[in-house]
């Protein structure tokens, strides 16, 4: 997969001027009255909600909530995940019995199992972690058999040519070979469970970031969805960069990067 | 004394199209310390009747035996060079070459002394902490050389290991493979489809037909050792090539 942050003083400069050209645009529409403060509020106050926030104690606490949701479910489906993957990828057998389930699963819009998650779990945290578990796992045994797949089949081979027993190639050779593409594809579903978080969190919750936004809007208060909006993108970006430079640290062989 | 012996072996494929023979009777015996060439027109099945041996297809009929035991699974005492480059990215080249060392349980510092020698050996020491992404091709090889040959294989297995490098490269490949192959006394199963490889690294060519791929000749090639690429600018090699060619040539122009 490619950098898509730019690095370098020259990608920095270049990703600073298209966020001031946004925040720019953001200022003029909305100081000079083009549109209704209504639909789009002037920066000065979505810079002040976040002070509001603070002081009424909700600012930490309900992003908090909403890393500590992500970051459970997540784990959960990385944990079964990857290993199924594996499985999947290196056994025949497994990959018969075990990928038309996931197939089938993966195109059920996870939005649609909201309800039934309700009914299962309540509106409490583990609601939460069902929902993310449900969105990512599916698609990450997929996309991790697939990048087992792609470690080239002459690996194992030499492997088995040195005394590697099935065990071994699995721990020595095929993990190895794959972890750059499960990196890759960490980082990806981590970004979906991110998505599937706040719709989780708009449907029913009594915190985090989805609930802040839900009830900003039943009070007009559209300063606090934008400010929402900003934590979870700077959120979604943060991880992002966490998880190349995690990346580049794990797996510094790889000529993908 | 008989390392290797072939006995009537042959490969059949179940393909959608019904069956396929790759290999048929084939019967061949490599014997301590030879170095045996095989060549055949593309999709004979040198290549299956390699991997066989290996361990990693199994033969239809017929067997292969190694030392008196029949082969029936991939094993540290046959080492398989690939034409693909097999390092294991992640691995400096010291650890590739500690690998099979490693699978048996050798202790970190013998691990480290062989490797050094046989890194050493395919003239690669100061490339000992470097990663497979900072090598040509040609020292990749070099490295899966060594790390065949770490590993002490009774055998070595070499799938047309130089047949994706530059001729200099290979050239100079060649040269070092028999000086190890004369250093090591090691026993080499060699395939590829370059007439010109085979005649200066074999003491026998063994010739394939095309599929279903059988021996149909044996060569033995008299040239002097030790040899070096010169080798191939005198007229007994002259004499072998056109013999060789003809027996290919046969093959190749009857398909």
């Amino acid at each position: 997969m490619k950098q898509t942050i730019p690095t370098g003083r020259k990608g920095a400069w270049l990703a600073a001027a298209s966020l001031f050209a946004v925040v720019g645009v953001w200022a003029a529409l909305a100081y000079t009255g083009s549109v209704k403060p209504l639909f789009l509020p002037p920066p000065h106050k979505v810079f002040l909600s976040f002070g509001e926030m603070y002081n009424e104690g909700i600012l930490f606490s309900y992003t908090w909530d909403s890393v500590y949701r992500v970051m459970v479910g997540w784990s959960l489906a990385t944990v079964i995940g990857v290993p199924l993957g594996l499985l999947i990828a290196t056994s025949r057998r497994a990959s018969h019995m075990v990928a038309p389930v996931m197939e089938f699963a993966r195109y059920l819009p996870v939005v649609a199992l909201v309800p039934l998650t309700l009914l299962y779990f309540g509106i409490g945290d583990a609601q939460k972690f069902a929902i993310i578990f449900l969105g990512t796992f599916f698609q990450l045994v997929l996309m991790v058999a697939d990048s087992v797949a792609n470690v080239p089949g002459d690996l194992s081979r030499a492997a088995a040519t040195l005394g590697a027993n099935r065990m071994q190639t699995y721990r020595l050779v095929l993990f190895p070979g794959a972890l750059p593409g499960i990196m890759d594809d960490l980082r990806i579903t981590v970004g979906w469970a991110w998505t599937y978080l706040v719709v989780a969190e708009l449907v029913a919750a009594n915190s985090g970031l989805g609930y802040m936004i839900l009830r900003a809007q039943r009070f007009l208060a559209i300063d606090r969805i934008f400010a929402g909006l900003i934590i979870i993108g700077v959120l979604g970006l943060l991880t992002d960069y966490l998880f190349k430079l995690l990346a580049r640290i794990i797996t510094p062989w790889s000529e993908k990067r | 004394m008989t390392m290797l012996s072939i006995n009537n072996m042959g490969k059949v494929f179940d393909s959608n199209k019904g069956e396929v023979t790759a290999l048929e009777d084939i019967n061949l015996t490599v014997d301590r310390g030879e170095l045996a060439v095989i060549v055949g027109p593309s999709g004979c099945g040198k290549s299956t009747l390699l991997n066989i041996v290996a361990g990693l297809e199994q033969a239809t009929s017929g067997e292969a035996v190694l030392e008196g035991e029949p082969i029936t699974g991939p094993g540290a005492d046959r080492g398989m060079v690939f034409q693909s480059y097999t390092l294991f990215p992640w691995l400096t080249v010291r650890k590739n070459v500690e690998f099979g060392l490693r699978l048996k349980g050798v202790p970190g510092a013998e691990r480290a002394q062989t490797a050094r020698k046989y890194i050493d050996l395919v003239g690669l020491a100061e490339f000992e902490n470097a990663l497979p992404k900072e090598l040509s091709g040609g020292m990749k090889q070099r490295v899966a050389i060594a790390r065949v040959l770490a590993n002490k294989p009774v055998m070595l297995l070499m799938d047309e290991p130089f047949g994706a490098l530059d001729a200099q490269t290979r050239l100079l490949l060649q040269e070092l493979l028999l000086d190890v192959w004369r250093q090591e006394s090691s026993t080499i199963l060699f395939i590829t489809h370059d007439i010109d490889e085979a005649i200066l690294l074999a003491d026998n060519v063994y010739i394939m037909s095309r599929r279903p791929g059988r021996i149909k000749a044996k060569v033995p090639v008299g040239i002097a050792r030790p040899r070096d690429h010169k080798a191939s600018l005198t007229p007994e090699f002259s004499e072998v090539k056109s013999h060789i060619m003809d027996l290919l040539w046969e093959e190749i122009s009857a398909g």
